[in-house]
């Protein structure tokens, strides 16, 4: 039986049979982009709030676009015009917003652990929009929608993560949700962003530093971004990274033949990817954003669509009903 | 709650007929099968729809489109039920402009699917007609929804219940009215 969510906080604590159940709910959804009139009044009257701590372009588009499409409305917050910046705490902020009576209420913030230390103490449903560098859930589902989508399933792949993974909420929450998946994961960079731990992080994972290696027999190749604003210690000079650990076209064609590449965005274009890689055939980047708005529609539905906690249930019993 | 079956409603051979008796319905009330579309609501419309399309290829010789619609995200109760229902796909893979579309569905009861199912397809465009064809219409009607085809009109109670039982799905053949006894 599947186990009801009630937040989306990461996906270390998704079991497959979740995880399958958000990636089939997002089909229809996927199907819905291709409408010509893309509006839905599924959620009409619910609120989403919108509490980005931390600066966020193409996630809080994806949320209010997906909010948007469902007929909810959305209250937003946005870090630089905070009242954090007055120095209000982050629990202060949220009852805040809570009080304007939300359905569900999507954080990003700097801190790794804030959504769940905010789904505690709220009682309407919690979406991580990406924490510190913990987790970014609806990145990996749409990754792995992706993955589906275009290599006709999820399991038992060669996936191969480029980058600075320690720093990467990214990358770890790919790595969770792959790995219950029977998928081999290999990690690959510069040593002091990937260190020999990450493979305790879950089962299938091996690091690697030397990039051919890396890449050989690769069915899926996810190439981070280098944030630069998230690295304290002295960064690696740039043309050694793109010596490195750039993917280039000659290194691309040590993997499979038909391997796929991401990038969850936003992308430096001559520095962890080459251009041609990037707008290449084998690229899936605009299809991730595309599949991020039916992940995102898929889970505000399934975690806000219903009646609210503590409103009666006059039709509860025809939950059950078959058709 | 027991659920006990009161009297069959159609055989497997009265279906057959039913059928192949609306799908002349349709063709002639739509002048031809030229714009025809056929659109089969989730769950036992799709296979209908699929029954009728081939009928209409018998006899009138021509391909009519058959399309798959899910009114899950179109439903008026989701904000009182506690658990949404699972969203399934819509299959409409021909422009739904200007042609005479038909929604199939097995039971026409409150009207409430029927207003939902109008919904998604003004989203996909704009029918130059909408028609509907039920095989069975029981009554009870809570919205101003009527049909243009009708397999057989039913007296029911509301404690009563239609079953539409089909092959593709439920590995019978027949229509039953069952009742809901304490």
């Amino acid at each position: 039986m599947l186990q009801r969510l009630s937040h989306l906080l990461g996906t270390e604590t998704l079991s497959s049979e979740q995880i399958a159940f958000i990636l089939d709910q997002a089909k229809p959804f996927q199907e819905f982009q291709r409408h010509p009139l893309k509006k839905l009044a599924t959620l009409r009257g619910k609120t989403v709030a919108l509490a980005f701590f931390e600066s966020s372009t193409r996630t809080r588009i994806s949320f209010s676009t997906a909010a948007a499409r469902l007929g909810a409305d959305t209250m937003a917050l946005q870090a630089e015009s905070s009242s954090l910046k007055k120095g209000e705490s982050l629990i202060d902020t949220v009852r805040t917003l809570e009080a304007m009576r939300p359905d569900g209420i999507v954080i990003r913030h700097a801190s790794s652990g804030a959504p769940e230390f905010v789904a505690r103490r709220l009682e309407i449903p919690v979406i991580n929009a990406g924490d510190g560098t913990h987790e970014h859930p609806t990145q990996a589902l749409l990754d792995a929608l992706t993955i589906r989508d275009r290599k006709g399933k999820l399991e038992g792949w060669n996936v191969t993560i480029l980058g600075d993974i320690l720093h990467s909420r990214v990358a770890r929450s790919n790595i969770h949700l792959l790995s219950k998946f029977g998928v081999r994961i290999t990690l690959c960079g510069p040593a002091m962003w990937v260190p020999r731990e990450l493979e305790k992080l879950a089962a299938n994972v091996r690091v690697v530093h030397r990039i051919d290696e890396a890449l050989d027999g690769a069915d899926v190749v996810m190439v981070l971004r280098v944030q630069t604003e998230r690295i304290h210690e002295p960064a690696l000079a740039p043309d050694e990274y793109i010596a490195g650990y750039q993917l280039t076209p000659a290194r691309l064609r040590l993997a499979r033949p038909d391997a796929l590449v991401l990038h969850p965005g936003p992308i430096v274009r001559g520095l962890e990817i080459d251009s041609a890689v990037a707008d290449g055939p084998q690229s899936g980047v605009l299809e991730q954003v595309t599949n991020g708005l039916a992940i995102r529609m898929a889970l505000l539905y399934y975690l806000i669509g219903g009646a609210a906690a503590d409103a009666p249930h006059p039709a509860k019993d025809r939950s059950n009903a078959s058709d | 709650m027991r659920v006990v079956e009161k009297r069959q409603l159609l055989s497997a051979e009265e279906i057959g007929r039913t059928l192949s008796r609306l799908a002349h319905e349709i063709v002639e009330k739509s002048g031809g099968a030229k714009d025809l579309a056929l659109i089969g609501v989730r769950r036992r419309g799709v296979p209908l729809s699929e029954r009728l399309a081939k009928q209409i290829r018998g006899f009138a010789h021509a391909d009519v489109p058959v399309g798959t619609l899910d009114i899950t995200l179109y439903r008026d109760d989701l904000s009182t039920i506690g658990q949404q229902p699972v969203v399934q796909s819509t299959q409409i893979d021909f422009p739904v402009d200007n042609r005479e579309l038909v929604i199939v569905d097995d039971v026409l009861y409150t009207g409430r699917t029927i207003r939902a199912a109008m919904n998604g397809l003004f989203d996909l465009g704009r029918p130059r007609r909408i028609q509907l064809c039920v095989l069975i219409d029981r009554g009870h009607r809570e919205l101003p929804v009527e049909a243009s085809f009708i397999g057989r009109s039913v007296q029911t109670s509301d404690t009563e219940i239609v079953e539409v039982r089909l092959q593709e799905i439920d590995g019978e053949e027949r229509v039953v009215l069952v009742d809901r006894v304490p």
